[in-house]
């Protein structure tokens, strides 16, 4: 009898070691700080992505699959890699959504992913510098680099035919890096860029700045700032003082409360943010019905990170960092059968019987150089103290 | 002829306008500073936050106003607000003073105890006002916006260049003007202002020739709670209102005090524009300025910038560090520190 018993359990054990599993997957994005309010709808994307998964049967033998939270502050380092240890050593997570601000994702990546060998897909850190990080191939990310987006930003400039511009970033990673993805586009592309001066968020007053940018020229201000922040002081600045009338928003400048604090002024002011307007996005906004905006910035990103990981870990038949890390480009690119938002269990399927696919998702993902998004950006155009979208490019 | 025009156009723009506005909402402060420093004879580090203080209720009180629909039309609601948040911020003065101060004042305690003792009403103030208003940019400013346009003027007299004149700034240097106006009428010709000079000058004379020392503490407090409020939503009204940069106004306002000599009236309102001038003066990058007035080809490469706009606030520390080294009493005559 004990004997039989023995067996019984010693069999059980061999069972579930092949088969079903609970796979721990961390959404490590910054729920408090500067802009915990573009991850109140980020975090419930990629967990619609881990739930569609868990709740479909089809992955790994009828594995589940638990989202778990940590926080990144978006702005304290210490705090996010404190966090994201704890997501590794006691949560034991086998893969990591996040971090989203590109501060604290350089920092989790060197200091705790990388040595615990642990995948991580950024769904939102956008710094150029990011491309050429040495990340043993565990990073990736389905945000575009800003390296992408000054190009787009030059192109869209050139085309509305301006050849001279003054520029004036945030004085972060963010605005840095963006800054200069963009002035170095833009003088390749043979315009001029008269100043390329910071600004600091938070002030009361940005006359001075102003002053300096009116003083350099140009005929129209590119503002790579933040919206609720020294990005409206510098616009509101600069129409008190007429030295600009017309404005480049690039993505923290996008977002309905500057056209609604601003007024009419800023019509004719023009801009560019990620965004699609695939089939991909319109399927995540009916999956997210009214539990979360799916249109918000990097919600549909978010969505696709956790989607990738786990079509990795399929497409390996392994939870293991390093067996899947390699699979992240073939599930993600062509060829293979095309994946969109509610289509998860499909192409678990496919993966499972040995077939190929090419995860589009809600982002149009397309993974390029490093493992980051090609990216696709709405081009738009402020008119009568509304965004409206010019086109898709 | 017309380059010189520009030129002018220009500098008034991004220089003068904004100087004066800026002049007059420091000197304000200073006033204020210089007062608790003349009568009461310690520097008041509480200063920049008694007016954040103040002007969150100027602008509690201009919502109240708008939710109503109350409004003066071109002027600004929190004209109408002001003696609510002025009456609010002498209640807390007074209470101050008889909680903290007045125990000092009791034990005849050195200015430096009362020096700390101001820091640590700031920092409770500090709190109040984030735990009220939260730490974040507030909006308050309605009715018109401009008394001048730049792109209109521009458009009606053909120039390159235009200035531009906020409400708010006008509205700055009228009130400024009567407000010094009648705190100098107040201090030389009625009775009790002219028993607070006597104060200040001489505390012991003023004592035995019966000058009640309460009535003068409750008067400056008074007089301070009514300056710091206005100097406060003039500021927010030209700028923005946020708890910090309050904080950080108390350099420039102190610097203002210290360089007109501190606990002289007069010393406070030249520091405030002198500080205010050099600031925008020394960070204004004078290129285009150059290029209006010299020959064509001479045009500037650079920016002929003196400092860059970052260090605005070094400019008042400078200024600060060089008159205490060579003038410790200031340009006019105040009290050594």
């Amino acid at each position: 009898m004990r004997k039989l018993l023995l067996a019984t359990v010693a069999s059980a054990a061999m069972a579930t070691a092949v088969s079903a599993d609970d796979v721990k997957i961390g959404v490590f994005l910054g729920f408090t700080g500067p802009i915990e309010s573009l991850v109140a709808q980020m975090g419930p994307g990629a967990e619609a992505a881990i739930a569609e998964v868990s709740a479909s049967g089809a992955f790994m033998n009828g594995s589940t699959v638990t989202a778990i939270r940590a926080d990144t502050t978006c702005v304290d380092a210490g705090a996010a890699t404190a966090a994201a240890e704890r997501l590794i050593t006691s949560d034991k997570v086998s893969g990591i959504v996040g971090g989203d601000c590109s501060g604290v994702t350089t920092a989790t990546l060197t200091n705790v992913a990388m040595p615990n060998g642990m995948v991580m897909i950024s769904p939102s850190a956008t710094s150029p510098a990011l491309s050429t990080i040495e990340d043993n191939g565990l990073f990736f990310r389905t945000a575009p680099s800003d390296a992408r987006q000054g190009v787009v930003m030059s192109e869209i400039i050139m085309e509305r035919g301006y050849n001279s511009v003054a520029l004036t970033y945030t004085n972060n990673d963010y605005g840095k890096g963006l800054a200069d993805a963009f002035a170095s586009a833009f003088e390749a592309a043979g315009g001029e860029v008269t100043i390329n001066a910071s600004h600091e968020d938070g002030k009361a007053d940005y006359s001075a700045e102003v002053g300096a940018l009116a003083a350099a020229g140009g005929e129209i201000l590119v503002v790579a700032g933040y919206l609720d922040q020294g990005g409206k002081g510098i616009i509101q600045a600069s129409l008190d003082t007429g030295a600009f009338d017309t404005f480049v928003l690039p993505d923290g400048m996008v977002g309905d409360s500057l056209p609604e604090a601003i007024g009419t002024d800023l019509d004719g002011s023009f801009g560019q943010a990620p965004g699609t307007d695939s089939e991909g996005a319109a399927n995540l906004v009916s999956i997210a019905g009214d539990s979360f905006d799916a249109t918000s910035p990097f919600a549909a990103e978010s969505y696709d990170a956790a989607a990738l990981i786990l079509l990795a870990m399929q497409a390996a038949g392994s939870k293991n960092p390093a067996d899947y890390k390699g699979k992240v480009f073939d599930v993600a690119n062509a060829p293979g059968v095309e994946i969109l938002p509610g289509e998860l269990a499909k192409g678990m399927e496919i993966l499972a019987s040995g077939g190929e696919i090419d995860y589009v998702g809600a982002s149009n993902v397309e993974l390029i150089g490093a493992g980051e998004s090609a990216g696709n950006y709405r081009e738009i155009t402020i008119k009568d103290a509304k965004i409206s979208v010019d086109r898709y490019r | 002829m017309e380059d010189l025009l520009n030129a002018f156009f220009l500098m008034s723009n991004f220089v003068f306008v904004p100087a004066i506005a800026y002049g007059s909402q420091l000197a304000l402060g200073a006033v204020g500073v210089t007062l608790v420093y003349g009568i009461l004879r310690f520097s008041n580090f509480a200063h920049g936050d008694t007016m954040a203080f103040g002007t969150m209720f100027v602008i509690l009180f201009t919502w109240l106003f708008q939710s109503y629909g109350i409004n003066l039309g071109p002027l600004p609601t929190a004209l109408l607000a002001l003696p609510f948040g002025i009456i609010i911020t002498i209640v807390f003065l007074l209470g101050s003073d008889k909680l903290v101060y007045k125990f000092y004042r009791a034990k005849k305690a050195v200015p430096v105890t009362y020096l700390i003792a101001s820091v640590g009403i700031m920092f409770v103030l500090n709190g109040i006002v984030r735990f009220i208003i939260g730490p974040n940019d507030q909006r308050f400013a309605d009715g018109e916006r401009f008394i001048i346009k730049a792109k209109t003027m521009k458009q009606f007299l053909g120039t390159a260049e235009g200035v531009s004149i906020k409400v708010s700034q006008g509205l700055t240097v009228v009130t400024a003007i009567i407000v010094v106006m009648v705190l100098f009428w107040f201090l030389n010709k009625t009775r009790t202002g002219k028993s607070m000079r006597a104060f200040s000058d001489n505390e012991d004379l003023a004592l035995l020739s019966g000058i009640n020392p309460d009535k003068v503490v409750a008067v400056t407090w008074i007089l301070v709670a009514i300056l710091a409020t206005i100097a406060g939503t003039l500021y927010g009204l030209d700028k923005s209102f946020k708890p910090f940069t309050y904080f950080m106004l108390l350099l420039p306002i102190f610097a203002s005090a210290i360089v007109g000599g501190l606990g002289n009236p007069l010393g406070a309102i030249a520091g405030g524009f002198v500080i205010a001038f050099s600031e925008i003066m020394i960070t204004y990058p004078y290129k285009k300025f150059v290029a209006y007035i010299v020959p064509g080809d001479w045009k500037p490469e650079g920016l002929v910038q003196l400092l860059a706009t970052d260090y605005k606030f070094a400019v008042s520390f400078i200024i600060l560090v060089l008159v205490l080294l060579f003038r410790p009493t200031g340009i006019f005559a105040g009290k050594s520190v």
